[in-house]
């Protein structure tokens, strides 16, 4: 038996060196078949168990067996070792410039007010103001008589604001071009009172408007169309204070920024009461220490509330304007207004 | 408003500096636009007295002067100005000055030492006048520094201020504003009443009493209208930005900047009869002041006399009574007009003044007889005179009234978000010169005659808030109750198609809604009867019309980036678009107006950016068709044959969404590509947003665990034939085991004759319960055969 033993063990010892001899796949097949093939050393001494006598057989049966074990866990272990080195060398072969540049279509982008738009109306609807939208040629009622505006205010004449031709060929004097977005305030309020008009009191009011609007005006600072966005807050108890609280609040959101002076100062518009104008001053940065305007604001008057439907003794409200094309201007720090306008790909093209 | 920094303190003088006094006025609402010093830094200049002047021996045009400038010692002083002359004050800058650009040494001039320099205006920074020596008033104390004598540190400031703050449009008004923010008595200058010496006088008729009902007139004789305007008014009324012109116009202009009352003065050997105060005559015709004739439109107030009109009322004064330089007795008027009288009209006529800017937004109806007897004070001064009394004529049920308003603190607190104590009210706003009296829990406010801004409680409110300060009103986050908003799956908003359309590679442009007439016959495609919205006063002639398609404003981005030398422009806008409806659509914002959101792209040049390992090819209809298909998506879109004149009759199609019309796309007419020198056509799309706003529902659908089968159909048809007709008549016909039927390839060539095409399909076939067999596989694809033999004469490939 010790014979079988020491065989065996030989076998085993010459087969795994045979297997690593073995450098491609069919090789190693070739010395498997030397071993564990239909005439390999293995199958012969398995064939040969049968003409011992039963006790030896028992025994023989199960060495064979464990150095058969052996032999094959070393050729699945060396046919794994082939099959990487094959797919390594392959893989070898394979390697690509990864510093060519991707293939296909790229990205577009949004225009700088639009992106401004977008970061404003987030951040308004994160405390509860919808969005509304208004019509551009406007009717001189909501644009001027419902915001409170007489009829000898200079804002009406012809220097300011855009007039159509009727098909007569004459001035329309009941339509217009809207000059601010306020007239969708008259809009929102009318509709929303309508819309409650079953309930006791009205539920708040929160809506921003942006879109365009025109004015009579080209230069260097001024574009005939240029965008604004109108916010507006109605309920019982809106004040000034809160009014101050969410512009302000907005104001350092937007430019992401506390290193920034934001200041109320009294002025004067026919829809607000009290109103002033927002000033705000970078405490650094190229524009360090300018007061900048960048909106108007106020108590909505209480003619305002009335035209739109709500009672000014039972509710009080706030609204302010913004320049979104002025606020793009500072974000991105945008030298001429004019390049909003004109459509050139490589300033567009720097906003996606 | 430009006034001087040293006249408003000869008025009120708080402690602050001027830019702390500017501060001030800002945070009242009298906004400081413009701080400007009056003379640049300098120093080392003093009035001097020029006592000889000989020829210098070697300079024509060089004199040597002995100057006294208070130093102690005569200075030897080369000079080359024309004006110098013996006697004459002027300005003198010693060895050791410094001017703006200059300091001034002991030199040499033409080999004669000079020890300063005589000084114009301009080498003191302080004009730009050539002329010469800055010839001092005969009064200038020899010695004195010059900035002190000139008052040349001394601010210009100007504020904009808003309408509703007609009551500053004074020295005065913007004191008593300082006062009341700052504590700072006011000083108001003292006018006395000037005794009459003589009893000639004008009737006054107010034939329009609701436009004039007030009116004061006085004659003063023998005026010296050669007079020289004192040095001090001259320098004030031009540090104001009005030109001195003669002593009377001189100081009318003074009292109308001093106190807010605008005066005119009218010559009165010029005038016959009394004065009345009243609308135009037919064809009555007046000369303005300005040198411009106008026909006064009939709701334009007129001073005229017995004979004709003499003047614009509030507004100018007519040139042939005016003031001359040999008039002797002149007629001053001090009148109140009311704003509304006034508001608009020299806009009309094409220009402002002065007078029409005070009096449109409202002057102190009780100030005319206080600056009548101002103006005569210092006409009397000035160049003597007999004085008349003053004949005023009134109307007093026309005068504006001052109708008490009630203040609520309780109301103030609600509005402002601050306490606002009756008491603290009170104080603030009588500090503004009204009148308050505490009645119960409220105030009750009478507005002076000055303000015509205090009607109604809101009024109060604003001045109460200004006063108190902006800055000390807390700014806190409001508390409100919070209700979620509804939020619909089935519509998106214009961010997000705006969104979409950036992923697909264009860049987002704004152009302007009024656009080029051109534009609109080009690409608009509105039928001859349809003229475009046409600008009343447009800024330029191709800014005339508002649009009524996209279009035009993505062509002209294509040619300006062409010009810049981008080949490659995808580009898209979001706006409205502008037609004229007759259907008095009671839905519509605006009557008569259809105001449409679209959605309009453009591409030209290559389909992708030029890129290795992608051939090059020019963007085509299919690319752009599957950019409108991937905006609706999920939606199935249809696509029908176009007339369109912006477009390519055979390359164009009008987008279908639920059998509507939702929109064009396409490659531009030749015609177009040729006229704005484009080379080479771009694709175009035009969409209705509402339409892209809507998303479908979403419906689940079994999937099935079982494999579906695939059979392709290639089939011959006419060249002609639209492709999406023979998948619509196979879909129609497919019994419902087939899932779907694409088309994979469209094939012209080798093995076709010239006029046919083969589409090649797959069929899709899967049932959800169970295996499909072989038999009905086959039976499925043989009849789809069949009906596109028979619809189509189709032949198998």
């Amino acid at each position: 038996m010790d014979n079988l033993d020491q065989h065996l063990d030989q076998l085993a010892i010459s087969a795994i060196a045979d297997f690593a001899l073995a450098n491609e796949p069919a090789k190693l097949e070739d010395a498997k078949a030397v071993y564990l093939g239909k005439e390999g050393s293995l199958t012969v001494l398995l064939k040969g168990l049968g003409k011992l006598p039963p006790d030896e057989r028992k025994v023989a049966g199960a060495a064979i067996n464990v150095a058969k074990e052996r032999i094959e866990s070393a050729l699945v272990t060396r046919r794994d070792e082939l099959k990487n080195a094959r797919l390594e060398a392959q893989l070898a072969t394979e390697s690509l410039d990864i510093t060519l540049p991707g293939r296909g279509m790229p990205c577009g982008s949004l225009h700088p007010v639009t992106k401004s738009l977008l970061r404003i109306e987030q951040l308004f609807r994160s405390i509860g103001f919808d969005v509304a939208d208004g019509p551009e040629i406007e009717t001189d009622w909501h644009n001027f008589t419902a915001l409170n505006t007489p009829e000898n205010h200079p804002a009406r004449s012809m220097h300011d604001t855009f007039y159509l031709k009727g098909e007569d060929g004459k001035v329309q004097d009941d339509v217009l071009l809207r000059t601010h977005t306020s007239p969708v305030q008259i809009r929102t309020m009318l509709a929303h009172v309508e819309r409650y008009k079953h309930l006791d009191t009205l539920p708040e009011l929160r809506v921003i408007c942006p879109g365009r609007v025109y004015r009579v005006d080209s230069d260097a600072t001024h574009s005939p169309m240029f965008h604004q966005v109108e916010g507006l807050w109605i309920g019982e108890n809106v004040s000034f204070a809160d009014l101050k609280g969410v512009v302000a609040d907005f104001l350092r959101r937007f430019f992401e920024s506390d290193d920034m002076t934001v200041r109320f100062r009294p002025s004067f518009f026919p829809f607000t009461e009290p109103s002033a104008e927002i000033d705000v001053a970078f405490t650094s940065g190229s524009l360090q220490g300018r007061w900048l305007e960048i909106a108007g604001c106020g108590m909505v008057h209480p003619n305002v509330l009335r035209f739109g439907g709500f009672d000014p003794e039972k509710y009080t409200g706030f609204a302010f304007g913004m320049g979104p094309d002025r606020l793009a201007m500072l974000r991105y720090s945008i030298p001429d207004l004019r390049l909003f306008f004109e459509g050139d790909l490589r300033f567009l093209a720097q906003f996606n | 408003m430009q006034f001087s920094e040293s006249w408003l303190r000869s008025l009120c003088n708080p402690p602050l500096n001027t830019e702390a006094l500017c501060h001030v006025l800002t945070m009242a609402g009298l906004e400081v636009e413009d701080v400007k010093t009056v003379a640049p830094e300098f120093s080392g200049v003093f009035v001097a007295q020029v006592l000889t002047v000989e020829k210098h021996p070697d300079a024509d045009k060089l004199n040597l002067c002995t100057v006294d400038a208070g130093q102690g010692e005569l200075l030897h002083i080369v000079c080359g100005a024309p004006n110098v002359a013996a006697g004459l004050k002027v300005p003198c800058a010693v060895v050791g000055a410094r001017l703006p650009g200059m300091d001034i040494k002991q030199a040499k001039v033409r080999g004669i030492e000079s020890f300063g320099m005589l000084c114009s205006s301009r080498e003191l920074g302080i004009a730009d006048d050539h002329g010469g020596l800055l010839v001092l008033p005969e009064d200038a104390v020899v010695g004195e520094n010059i900035r002190s004598c000139l008052d040349l540190d001394d601010h210009l400031i100007t504020i904009k201020l808003t309408p509703n703050r007609a009551d500053c449009l004074s020295l005065l008004g913007i004191a008593r504003e300082l006062s009341a923010l700052t504590g700072a008595p006011l000083m108001p200058p003292e006018v006395m009443p000037v005794a009459a010496v003589h009893d000639t006088q004008r009737t006054i008729i107010l034939d329009a009493p609701a436009a004039c009902p007030r009116y004061c007139g006085r004659i003063v004789r023998g005026v010296n209208a050669q007079a020289a305007t004192p040095e001090w008014i001259k320098q004030r009324i031009e540090r104001s930005g009005i030109r001195s012109i003669s002593a009377v116009v001189d100081i009318t202009n003074y009292v109308m900047l001093e106190l807010g009352q605008p005066l005119h003065a009218f010559d009165d050997a010029k005038l016959s009869g009394g004065i009345h105060v009243r609308y135009p005559q037919p064809d009555e015709r007046l000369l303005l002041l300005n040198g411009v004739e106008i026909e006064p439109a009939p709701d334009m107030l007129l001073i005229a006399d017995e004979k004709r009109a003499l003047a614009l009322a509030g507004i100018m004064g007519g040139e042939p009574s005016s003031v001359t330089a040999v008039s002797t007795d002149i007629f001053l008027e001090s009148a109140f007009f009311a704003p509304e009288a006034i508001a608009g009209k020299a806009r009309t006529l094409g220009f402002s003044s002065d007078a029409s800017h005070r009096y449109e937004r409202g002057v102190d109806f009780d100030l005319p007889r206080l600056a009548i007897e101002r103006a005569t004070a210092l006409i009397l001064a000035c160049g003597g005179g007999q004085v008349g009394s003053i004949t005023e004529a009134v109307s007093p049920e026309h005068l504006p009234r001052r109708a008490p308003v009630k203040l609520r603190p309780a109301r103030a607190t609600k509005v402002l978000g601050i306490d606002v104590m009756p008491e603290r009210a009170a104080a603030l706003l009588r500090g503004l010169g009204l009148r308050v009296a505490q009645e119960g829990d409220h105030l009750v406010v009478t507005p002076p005659s000055f303000r015509f801004d205090i009607e109604i409680e809101e009024d109060l409110i604003e001045e109460i808030a200004r006063l108190h300060g902006y800055d000390n009103i807390p700014s806190i986050p409001p508390v409100a109750r919070v209700a979620m908003m509804p939020a619909t799956e089935f519509s998106r908003g214009p961010m997000q198609i705006r969104q979409a359309i950036a992923q697909r590679d264009y860049h987002e442009t704004v152009t302007y809604s009024f656009v080029d007439s051109a534009w609109e016959a080009d690409f608009s495609n509105t039928t001859a009867t349809a003229q475009p919205i046409v600008l009343a006063n447009p800024i330029a002639s191709n800014m005339s019309v508002m649009r009524s398609t996209l279009i035009g404003g993505l062509v002209d981005t294509l040619v300006t980036n062409r010009k810049r030398q981008t080949e490659r422009v995808r580009v898209f806008e979001l706006g409205r678009c502008f037609f004229r409806t007759s259907n008095k659509n009671n839905s519509a914002p605006v009557t008569g107006f259809d105001q449409p959101l679209r959605l309009a792209g453009l591409a030209a040049g290559f389909a992708a950016p030029d890129q290795w390992g992608v051939p090059p090819r020019r963007v085509d209809f299919y690319d752009i068709k599957a950019d409108v298909e991937a905006l609706f998506s999920p939606h199935e879109l249809s696509f029908e044959p176009l007339i369109h004149s912006a477009f390519h009759p055979g390359r164009s199609a009008r987008v279908m969404l639920n059998n509507q019309p939702v929109g064009v796309l396409g490659e531009l007419h030749p015609r177009w590509v040729e006229k704005y020198s484009l080379g080479q056509a771009p694709m175009v799309f035009e969409l209705e947003l509402a339409a892209l706003l809507m998303t479908p529902p979403t419906e689940y659908a079994e999937v099935s665990r079982l494999p579906a089968v695939i059979r392709d159909l290639a089939l011959v048809v006419p060249q002609t034939q639209p492709s999406s007709a023979v998948r619509n008549a196979l879909l129609a016909a497919a019994p419902a085991l087939v899932r779907d039927i694409m088309l994979f390839d469209v094939y012209q060539g080798k093995g076709l004759s010239e006029n046919q095409k083969s589409l090649a399909f797959h069929i899709v076939m899967q049932d959800t319960q169970r295996t499909l067999e072989d038999a009905e596989i086959e039976d499925v694809v043989a009849k789809l055969l069949v009906v596109a033999q028979n619809d189509f004469g189709a032949s198998l490939r």
